[in-house]
């Protein structure tokens, strides 16, 4: 019988200096990966404290290799074989795995590494006579020891010779959950959804806090946040999705106070409604898609003031990327081309003509105390909906008949 | 009992997808551009059907551009392919077999100053990869292959080609997919494809529905300039309902096959060997390397091939001459006349073609029909056999 990759081995990112943690960390990239693999029911996942396999039990590997891609926690990972402890078997095994590459014109070195020391052979020795079998019975393959194609990596263990020929590198990061849990301010634009990944990156779990004003924003602006947050599900998992009405917050804002200080008070309720809703929710930080300087709400003086709202952590991932760097981001991570689409947020629609870039502390406090805002953003935060979005979910399907 | 035997030229819409259709086109008829809740509807069924599309042809949804229909998608690949790279190149290669949607672009090319190979093709209809190896040059920006002939059925070697061009990066590779898809399949990434075409209609889809896949990277100048819609690559209201229901009936045509392929293998053979009992009958489709629903064959001489099938249409059986496209021309089938049968015989062509509707029971009555439509024809015209 043909011999083909059996297993997935998983390298893991940093978690592994992580000491006494690491069996949380483990367990919870275990359990990651096991959502993520849902579809390929009969997959086995077997982990131990530096690393884990994917037996593949007759599962496609292609597909399961792209979706590990998008799992933090993953340093890299390895299409493998696995066989007996027996010279042959290592050399008809290590053959084999080449054979499943395109090899021909490529190089090639054997490096072996043997855990297991009751192996009678020294890892040279296994380096030799795996290379010498792999050269008889290939063709268009020569060897490399220094810069090589392709790296054929043996380690004898315990309970078995393993076999891997390339390394897939991961996302890195630690696994989604192992950082605790953060609330996301998500305005639909390019920013929003790429500081949302880079904190899921770090391993925080994220809920996602959306402002909708309508009728000033569409159902299509609810919609593109929606398919955002349903993107980014595709790194987080499962993400709950807060949209708050916020249509009367922002006229009383607009009605009440001076047009250029309309704006920084607007950024101070949704901070201060994020705030609620995230201790409502049992969350220990505030993630916005914030960066220095690019916008009127964005010098560090508007920050200052903004910020004046509360004491919780206000994370920041991207406050020292390029823009270019943010939209190549966005574009590698699949949100950017939902984000471009053309539809009013509520940032958009209520901005002033000319709004202070270096607000005053002072005067701001002196303009809300004449408004009584607070009843306004309780009731803003008691009528939010929220929506539970679900990689593995398809379609909220109206149509499925038509399909 | 209506027999039909002319799938390649349209199939009978599921009808499932016929409600589809109609479902959509009376409730959710808005503009998917405008931007009230049922403009939403409409695009989200839109989205959809991409969706869904995307995920069945195994690429990405951004890289389905929805079209009218298989004419369409294969002027936009080529024509697209020859503004957009003019300067990098003004050399095309594509086979003398090719469906009149690609042949004609080319040759408006030809007028415009490119220059198109037309590779010829062997006995069995194939052009060989070696061909287009031999045929590339450093000018070449388009490489045009079918992978399913329509006239004879022969599938050509899209992967030993692909492979070729895998080494001329430069080279895009288009390959038309109207008649192969459902029937034969085909792995896009392995065989390097950058641009392919697929029509609905031919899998029991309605008409009015196409796409063209343009891989990721790829740039096309479109044709169809105006409110920008599909990415701004085809303007035009998009026929939201025919496109659900292309993407209903490419799902109900792929399940067929999963289920269906084998029987339809058999059926095919039957047919073959049943059509190679009537010895005045020359059989144009090679056994091997042809897909699994399209027969054609040669009548003997001295019968005109659309009086044939005018007398074949009394019994309720319906074929083609060569393909419905140029059936209303009198010319040889050009397919037949690449692959080197003669002009007599590439002018009596005709072509049977089937869907996993078609069932063995009507091989017998069809074959008697065929047999007696040849024995009252030759009557009437006297002349039989004089020449090959």
């Amino acid at each position: 019988m043909e011999m083909k990759y059996d297993r997935i081995l998983i390298r893991y990112g940093e978690m592994t200096t992580k000491g006494k943690n690491r069996n949380l960390f483990v367990r919870r990239l275990r359990q990651n990966i096991a959502r993520k693999l849902r579809a390929f029911p009969r997959i086995d996942i077997e982990y131990m404290h530096d690393r884990m396999y994917i037996l593949l039990n007759g599962e496609p590997h292609e597909p399961i290799i792209a979706k590990l891609k998008t799992v933090f926690g993953i340093h890299s990972f390895s299409l493998a074989m696995k066989c007996e402890n027996e010279l042959e078997a290592v050399k008809e095994t290590a053959l084999a795995a080449i054979r499943q590459l395109p090899y021909r014109g490529k190089t090639f070195k054997v490096s072996a590494r043997r855990v297991n020391k009751q192996f009678p052979y020294r890892s040279e020795e296994l380096n030799h006579e795996v290379g010498a079998h792999i050269l008889r019975q290939t063709d268009g393959l020569t060897v490399n020891v220094r810069e090589p194609d392709i790296d054929v990596r043996i380690e004898v263990r315990q309970d078995g010779t393993y076999v891997t020929c390339h390394d897939i590198f991961g996302a890195g990061g630690l696994p989604v959950g192992t950082s605790g849990k953060a609330m996301l301010m998500l305005s639909g634009g390019i920013d929003s959804p790429v500081a949302g990944y880079l904190a899921m990156k770090r391993g925080l779990e994220i809920e996602a806090v959306h402002f909708f004003s309508p009728p000033f924003t569409s159902e299509r602006a609810k919609q593109k946040v929606i398919d955002l947050v349903k993107q980014l599900t595709v790194y987080g998992g499962r993400i709950k999705l807060h949209i708050v009405p916020f249509t009367e917050v922002q006229q009383a804002i607009y009605q009440g106070m001076p047009n250029e200080y309309s704006l920084i008070s607007t950024r101070r309720a949704m901070l201060k409604i994020t705030d609620a809703l995230r201790r409502r929710h049992r969350a220990l930080a505030i993630v916005t898609g914030e960066s220095l300087g690019q916008v009127a709400s964005q010098t560090l003086e508007s920050m200052y003031v903004i910020n004046d709202v509360t004491n919780t952590p206000v994370l920041r991932p991207l406050v020292s990327m390029d823009k270019m760097e943010i939209i190549e981001m966005a574009k590698q991570i699949g949100t950017h081309d939902i984000s471009i689409l053309p539809y009013e947020d509520c940032c958009t629609i209520f901005t002033p003509r000319a709004p202070k870039t270096k607000p005053k502390k002072k005067k701001v406090l002196h303009y809300e105390s004449q408004l009584d805002l607070a009843p306004l953003l309780e009731k803003a935060v008691n009528d939010t909906e929220t929506i539970v979005l679900d990689e593995q979910d398809g379609q909220v399907d109206e149509f499925a008949d038509l399909f | 009992m209506m027999i039909y035997l002319d799938n390649s030229a349209t199939t009978k819409p599921f009808p499932e997808v016929v409600d589809a259709f109609a479902t959509v086109a009376s409730h959710y008829f808005a503009n998917p551009s405008s931007l009230h809740g049922l403009g939403m509807k409409a695009e989200r069924l839109l989205r959809q059907a991409r969706e869904q599309i995307a995920a069945m042809l195994d690429v990405k949804p951004s890289e389905i551009v929805f079209t009218s229909g298989g004419t369409e998608a294969n002027n936009f690949a080529i024509k697209g392919v020859a503004w957009q790279y003019r300067r990098r190149g003004r050399h095309i290669i594509t086979t003398e077999i090719e469906h009149p949607s690609v042949a004609e672009p080319c040759r408006q090319l030809e007028e415009l100053g490119f220059e198109v190979t037309y590779l010829p093709v062997g006995p069995d209809g194939r052009v060989s990869a070696e061909q287009v190896a031999r045929a590339l040059r450093d000018d070449t920006i388009l490489v045009s292959v079918m992978h399913v002939n329509n006239e004879v059925g022969a599938v050509q070697p899209i992967e030993e080609i692909g492979a070729v061009l895998a080494r001329h990066p430069k080279t895009l590779f288009h390959v038309d997919r109207v008649q192969g898809i459902g029937k034969v399949p085909l792995d896009v990434k392995r065989c390097g494809i950058d641009l392919f075409t697929v029509s609905a209609h031919k899998f029991h889809g309605l008409r009015g529905a196409g796409l063209l896949y343009v891989r990721d990277g790829v740039r096309l100048t479109p044709l169809i300039a105006g409110g920008g819609q599909e990415r701004q690559l085809r303007s035009g209201t998009e026929n939201v309902a025919a496109i659900v229901a292309m993407a209903k009936a490419l799902r109900l045509a792929l399940e067929r096959y999963e289920r269906d392929i084998g029987r339809l293998r058999e059926l095919k053979a039957e047919w073959l060997q049943a059509l190679a009992a009537i010895p005045s009958l020359s059989i144009n489709t090679a056994e091997r390397g042809s897909a699994p629903h399209i027969i054609n064959f040669s009548l003997p001489s001295g019968i005109k091939p659309e009086v044939f099938v005018h007398e074949l249409e009394k019994s309720e059986i319906y074929v083609s001459t060569t393909s419905a496209c140029s059936s209303k021309r009198r010319a040889p089938s050009k397919t037949l006349l690449a692959m080197g049968v003669g002009e007599g015989r590439a002018e009596r062509g005709i072509r049977i073609s089937l869907s996993f509707d078609n069932r063995r029971e009507e091989i017998k009555p069809a074959v008697a029909a065929i047999q007696q439509a040849i024995k009252t024809l030759s009557e009437v015209t006297g002349s039989h056999g004089d020449e090959v």
